[in-house]
């Protein structure tokens, strides 16, 4: 009698299977073998981790309490102008990414301008607006809407491309301008899905908020940045505190009004 | 017929939804242009109006680009992949039981396991790599270990919560149907759970690399290993074109491995 045996869901051909494996090892191995690891220098890190540990569940606010206080302001301020500017300006962009409604040079500079803006990293885009604009909010606000019209930008364009055609034409036969076709014949098959990508891309903005000032662009990430610089751990565990609950309630908030809205 | 015509005027919306929209427009921008005011309270303008100036300055000082400081970048470069991939595997190998904990048809508490491992997985997810490597630095020195750690910490939220998802979304007729031949708990897994899943847990696994490899770019600004250790040495001393040819360099990197994981996705789904 044969035993059934169960087939490979992913790579069927045994020969390409084991190969893959081979290949997963050796990297496996070379590429662990590459990570350099001081284990003198980790294990006087052990105490001081051991202390921020400590530190984090007794977190300080009171200390630098004006300094905290400023930081979240200046993140969760520059998160709304940012994504508000970011959502208007995705707009046009998301419209002449469209395929189906835009001509085709508009359509190629939109795709262009949205892919770059992708590809770049807030951080490293955040260093060069930095070097212009001088340090502080300002330039974390330019860094934030410009990732964000990439983001949006490059969703909306999709939202477009997959509407339901017939409602368009079906708006666009009564003689509609161009105008009145986007607002009644696209613009209520994409909006339930834009609003939710806006807040998702809301909660995305502060985590970045608080990464950003690393580089000089403002917000909580500079001043924690400098609560670590300074060894101050129960300052900066409470800082991380602020940010997790911060995070975990506009997560909430945006899954409820998503829910919401759909 | 004037009367008629007033009539026939159709609307989009109803009034009622038609007052609380432009209601939550109004309150949105009075709230955007109140955080306006506080943002910009310490905005230096004249460094804002000279920005066109410093940025043809900037542009001139960047090109062209240090072509023969790339011998140089290699070794950087296969450090931040190695980082951005054992991160990868190292976020995986603690979220894969996470997210069985998480998931609601499979963990062995919904009232007490459960909201331990969501926990786990909203910080994970709420703070950012480059903070994660911030701390680890700081705790075990510079290196790419710190990136590694601070990589997979990361991305254990993000699988996990993935993971958690497609578990929970799986068919439970083919479990049953397992279940009723008289196999073990790990028979049931291996035959009826993970041929469901295992498509979708390699294309998150896939994904997550992806934007690992972009993350770790950047990571050597706080001292965590990779290309990034050179972008931040070149900006300290200001030079732009080593600077410029780094950039190149990590977005090189970030299209090339956005293209291998599409291509992979796709053949997986296919």
């Amino acid at each position: 009698m044969r035993h059934w045996e169960r087939p490979h869901y992913i790579v069927a051909n045994r020969f390409w299977r084991l190969s893959l494996w081979v290949f997963f090892f050796v990297y496996l191995v070379v590429g662990i073998g590459s990570i350099e690891i001081n284990w003198i220098r980790i294990y006087e890190g052990l105490e001081r981790g051991s202390h921020f540990l400590s530190a984090f569940l007794h977190p300080d606010f009171t200390t630098r309490s004006t300094d905290i206080y400023a930081g979240i302001l200046e993140s969760l301020t520059i998160t709304v102008t940012s994504t508000v500017a970011g959502i208007l300006l995705s707009i046009p962009f998301g419209i002449g990414a469209a395929r189906n409604i835009s001509i085709k040079p508009i359509y190629l500079f939109c795709r262009a301008f949205i892919a770059i803006s992708r590809s770049m990293q807030e951080v490293i885009v955040a260093i060069f607006l930095v070097a212009l604009f001088g340090f502080g909010a300002f330039a974390g606000f330019l860094t934030l809407t410009y990732a964000t019209i990439g983001f949006l930008g490059k969703l909306l364009a999709e939202e477009i491309e997959g509407i339901d055609r017939k409602q368009l034409e079906a708006v666009r036969s009564t003689g509609a301008s161009w105008l009145q076709s986007i607002h009644v014949g696209i613009w209520p098959q994409i909006m339930p899905r834009m609003i939710g990508l806006s807040f998702y891309r809301l909660d995305i903005n502060f985590r970045e908020s608080a990464v950003i000032g690393i580089v000089g662009a403002g917000g909580i990430g500079a001043t924690l940045n400098t609560a670590i610089d300074r060894y101050e751990y129960d300052s900066a565990g409470a800082i991380l505190l602020l940010i997790i609950i911060i995070v975990m309630i506009c997560e909430y908030l945006s899954g409820w009004i998503r829910k919401w809205i759909s | 017929m004037d009367q008629l015509t007033q009539h026939s005027l159709w609307k989009t919306n109803i009034r009622h939804k038609n007052w609380m929209v432009w209601g939550s427009c109004f309150v949105l921008a009075l709230l955007t242009a109140y955080c306006w005011t506080i943002m910009t309270e310490e905005t230096i303008w004249e460094f804002v109006y000279d920005a066109p100036v410093q940025g043809a300055d900037l542009i001139n000082r960047m090109f062209p680009p240090d072509w023969l400081y790339i011998n140089k970048l290699y070794k950087a470069l296969w450090d931040t992949i190695n980082i951005a991939t054992l991160g990868t595997l190292l976020g995986l190998i603690i979220a894969l039981p996470v997210a069985f904990l998480a998931a609601r048809n499979t963990t062995p508490s919904v009232l007490f396991v459960r909201p331990i491992a969501l926990f786990v997985i909203a910080a994970s997810r709420s703070i950012n790599s480059l903070i994660w490597a911030l701390l680890l630095v700081m705790i075990l020195g510079p290196g790419i270990l710190a990136g590694v750690l601070a990589i997979g910490l990361r991305s254990v939220g993000f699988i996990a919560k993935l993971f958690y998802e497609s578990i929970e979304e799986i068919n439970t007729t083919s479990v049953e149907a397992i279940e009723s031949t008289g196999a073990s708990h790990f028979q049931v897994i291996n035959y009826a759970i993970i041929p469901q899943v295992l498509p979708a847990f390699l294309g998150v696994i896939i994904f997550r690399w992806d934007i690992n490899i972009r993350e770790s770019t950047i990571l050597g600004l706080v001292g965590a290993g990779g290309i990034g250790l050179f972008l931040s040495s070149s900006l300290n001393v200001l030079a732009w074109p080593q600077v410029t040819l780094i950039i190149v360099v990590i977005l090189a990197t970030v299209i090339i491995s956005e293209f291998i994981s599409a291509k992979v996705r796709s053949l997986l789904i296919g």
